[in-house]
């Protein structure tokens, strides 16, 4: 059916107004390769790049078509014909996506030593030096959004077990992510007081590797499948009565290890226990019924009162989960929601977007600040890291003071007053 | 195809260089197709016009040497109006899409062709003012588009449909040579009225480049309500009832038995599975008529055999008594791989008749057919849940489709109410209006069109034998 409905929801072709740079249109061109009636070409290639990934069109979608599958496919199919392929795309993929984020400690090392330029001053100095005019050309543009990476990893902030002070309802697992586990650290901390603070005992094993939805998400079908494995051979879904992800794009990919293991006999079963155990943490909390807060967040003039919420893609759209993070915020003593206009367009960081596709990823991120300013709201809430980033960075270049809080902060700050 | 698309793009743009003309073979593949299921045609070339003059431009160049130009707006359609043809230039003007003046001392609204209808309706709301045509596809479709097939919706019984509203047309004809028809003016009998030939005229005749839209001011108030029938006559009945009490609703949906158990399957709102019928009641208007009418008609349902009837007291509750009618569409649609929604007209009085006709066909041909519609005008949607991949079924699936057509001009209707006859009911409109009618309709189109380069082969064939 191609009844046209995903058009206006879709980000790229509100842009262009071109039926190519559409979900319908992108499926007819996958529908057509399939066919043989079209050759898989570069421009073919370019245009799946071009494609964010938001998923919008799937909420919009009458029949349910499932966008995401036939996204993965397309990209994974683009990479192995190899017509996008050149010198640095074959660098990348090799040296980042199947050497640095299949390697958990590597990767941590890198972080270590990003964290040591950043804080030893380095960073600075190089910048004010002009240093970075010798980094090659997208590098050079993109380095000013070189994110924060905090002093302490989650290993040494979660302990391998933490139970809970008061009567102990649940085991649960608690996923600490790639890039969260550099950046976000504390929200991971964040994540486990909450979790805590509602009787669930909190399993974080030290090293975690990356859940490989980047690897999916960008055509690397094979490293998806061995993370996958690696994944379910570290949290035994069959002993945990959920394994909690705080990360939307995470979350949705997650949720697909079933289906992405079905044909591997070693592990199909435990792959579809997966599906059923794996948890946004949003999710979760509204599920086991979580405890409102007695006390609101923050303290004295810096109480948390507006607060509006960008919806991460992957989350509403990728996970259908939109009421569960605005219960969690309302429960919160003084805060009043306000809705976002346009919450659920994507805000341009849609994985490594903004470093491949960054003039469109800034179009959308100049249309989310714009948003997010006349909202009025002093908190922007978001559930997923590159958001959070993409928002963060947003607003501090338009000079904006409104910050950027995930609705798990909130609730633990709550908790603790 | 490859060679002749880039050999095309290189003469229209040595005659005009800033055409934004595309011959690439991903483009072209995605224009192939519009809305209707099962239709697909790569076109010779694409052009994304940005402006009057460039229409003229592109139509003068095709007349000159005979190449079919096919519109398109959001390519939306339902029966195949904006498909191309073979080696066509499809004349895209989804990029023409400003709206450009909204005159709230004539209340008027000026657009180019490729605005889309809903935010043209939101400009109107932000006014103050009221455009009131509802298709489906708002969201989506183009106001030139609309024009062209004069689109319905759901507000058609009381408010009209596209054709009510449109004041004035910028229409290019074949030749490229620009009119303007029609004006701000509420009475205008100044020659013929041109703009009513292209209205519904589904590209044939012109290229619709602006549309000049009469706004009306908003009902103050809105009261909606739910029916429940355990007989689709019953719910007819209302109906008529309903208007011999001289009440007419803004809205009086119905929902059949099949289309309901779609809609619980997906959406398990609660509704009865058993009902035969479901009546999506809306009363909009000045506040206190509004409340005498919904009163009066929810006592005609009662009266009428209706199980129950649910009022809705706040806006939300009105939202989740109209999403059964709502979804109604989606629910069919995740029946099979293909859905083809049809829209069969009768007479308001003839519709149980031709509802039960519809279950009868279904039955005999082994098909599942959903039906809803807008029940106040007798425009039906009897819709085929399918497989365009499995060709036995798509055969009787033309089967059924003629003998509900069949019927429907038979008790008095007609073959299509709103979605025109494009490609997709081409066959069955000799049998629906009469040759006569369709050899008039030929005359005109030779007066307009004389070297038939207006999308070919859509509505009829220049030459009855084909």
């Amino acid at each position: 059916m191609h009844c046209g409905m995903c058009l206006p929801t879709c980000p790229t072709y509100d842009v262009t107004k071109n039926e190519k740079h559409s979900p319908r249109g992108r499926i007819a061109l996958m529908r057509a390769i399939a066919d043989d009636k079209l050759e898989l070409s570069r421009a073919f290639g370019e245009e799946m790049s071009y494609c964010l990934g938001c998923l919008a069109c799937e909420t919009a979608c009458p029949a349910g078509v499932d966008y995401a599958h036939l996204f993965e496919v397309a990209r994974s199919d683009v990479e192995r014909s190899g017509v996008m392929a050149s010198p640095t795309r074959s660098t990348v993929h090799s040296l980042v996506l199947r050497g640095l984020f299949t390697r958990p400690r590597l990767l941590r090392l890198v972080g270590r030593l990003l964290w040591l330029f950043q804080a030893s001053g380095a960073q600075s100095l190089v910048r004010a030096l002009g240093l970075t005019r010798l980094l090659p050309g997208r590098l050079r543009e993109l380095e000013p959004q070189t994110p924060r990476v905090l002093p302490r990893f989650s290993h040494e902030l979660i302990r391998p077990v933490e139970t809970p002070k008061e009567a102990k309802r649940y085991r649960v697992g608690l996923l600490t992510g790639c890039v969260q586990d550099l950046l976000f650290a504390d929200i991971n901390r964040d994540t486990a007081d909450v979790l805590l603070s509602n009787g669930c005992e909190v399993v974080t094993p030290a090293v975690q590797s990356c859940c490989g939805s980047l690897h999916a998400h960008n055509g690397e079908a094979e490293t998806a499948c061995t993370l996958a494995r690696r994944m379910i051979d570290q949290f035994d879904p069959f002993t945990s009565d959920a394994i909690i992800t705080n990360a939307a794009g995470c979350g949705s990919h997650l949720k697909t290890y079933g289906r992405l293991l079905a044909g591997d006999p070693a592990y199909a079963e435990r792959a579809a226990e997966w599906d059923r155990k794996i948890k946004d943490i949003n999710e979760w909390l509204v599920e086991i019924g979580f405890r409102p807060p007695e006390a609101p967040a923050g303290h004295g003039h810096q109480e948390v009162r507006e607060v509006t919420y960008h919806e991460a893609c992957h989350l509403c759209h990728g996970q259908k989960i939109t009421k569960q993070p605005r219960q969690i915020l309302k429960s919160i003593p003084g805060v009043k929601l306000v809705e976002l206009k346009e919450s659920n367009w994507c805000c341009g960081s849609a994985g490594v977007y903004n470093i491949t596709q960054p003039e469109t990823a800034l179009i959308l991120q100049k249309r989310k600040i714009g948003h997010i300013g006349a909202s009025g709201a002093a908190i922007v809430a978001t559930c997923n890291p590159g958001c959070h980033l993409q928002l963060a960075n947003g607003l501090e270049q338009s000079g904006s003071n409104i910050r950027v809080i995930q609705p798990v902060t909130l609730l633990a700050q709550a908790y603790k007053n | 195809m490859k060679i002749d698309a880039s050999s095309l793009r290189g003469e229209l743009l040595r005659a005009h260089p800033a055409l934004d003309v595309r011959s690439e073979a991903e483009e072209l593949l995605a224009y192939s197709y519009d809305g209707t299921a099962a239709l697909q045609q790569v076109p010779g070339v694409l052009v994304f016009a940005r402006s009057t003059e460039q229409v003229s431009e592109v139509l003068l160049f095709a007349s000159n040497r005979g190449i079919p130009v096919v519109t398109r707006g959001s390519g939306t359609g339902l029966s195949g109006g904006s498909l191309p043809t073979p080696g066509c230039i499809l004349l895209c003007l989804s990029q023409m899409n400003r709206i450009l003046e909204l005159d709230p001392a004539n209340l008027t609204l000026l657009a180019e062709a490729g605005a889309i209808t809903a935010e043209i309706a939101e400009a109107a709301s932000h006014a103050g003012l009221f455009y009131p045509p509802d298709p489906g596809s708002m969201k989506i479709s183009t106001i030139g588009g609309n024009v062209a097939e004069n689109s319905g919706g759901l507000r058609g019984l009381k408010y009209g449909v596209t054709r009510n509203y449109v004041m004035g047309l910028e229409v290019v004809l074949p030749d490229g040579e620009v009119i303007w028809t029609g004006n701000k003016c509420v009475k205008d009998v100044a020659g013929y009225s041109l703009r009513d030939l292209f209205i519904g005229s589904e590209g044939t005749l012109g290229v619709i480049t602006k549309v000049l839209l009469k706004l009306i001011p908003p009902p103050a108030a809105r009261k909606t309500m739910l029916a429940v029938y355990d007989d689709m006559e019953n719910a007819a009945r209302t109906v008529s009832a309903i208007i011999s009490a001289k009440i007419i609703p803004c809205t009086l949906e119905f929902l059949d038995r099949v289309t309901i158990n779609c809609v619980e399957d997906y959406a398990s709102i609660g509704l009865p599975r058993d009902a035969e019928a479901l009546l999506l009641i809306e009363s909009d208007g000045h506040p206190a008529a509004v409340e005498e009418e919904a009163a009066a008609m929810k006592e005609i349902a009662l009266a009428h055999g209706a199980s129950s009837v649910e009022t809705a007291s706040t806006q939300e509750q009105a939202a989740g008594l109209a999403a059964a009618r709502r979804t109604a569409f989606s629910a069919l649609a995740r029946v099979g791989p293909t859905t083809i929604l049809e829209d069969a007209t009768v007479p308001r009085d003839r519709l149980p008749e031709m509802v039960r006709h519809i279950q009868d066909v279904a039955e005999r041909h082994q098909l599942r057919i959903g039906t809803f519609g807008h029940m106040g005008d007798g425009n039906l949607h009897p819709t085929f849940l399918t497989n365009e991949k499995d060709e036995e079924q798509m055969h009787r699936v033309e089967v059924a489709m003629k003998e509900i057509f069949a019927k429907a001009v038979e008790l008095g209707g007609t073959i299509t109410g709103e979605h025109g006859v494009g490609v997709a009911k081409k066959a069955f409109l000799p049998g629906a209006i009469g040759e006569l009618n369709v050899e008039v309709m030929r005359r005109m189109k030779r007066s307009f069109d004389p070297r038939g380069i207006l999308n070919p082969g859509k509505i009829f064939d220049l030459s009855p034998a084909s």
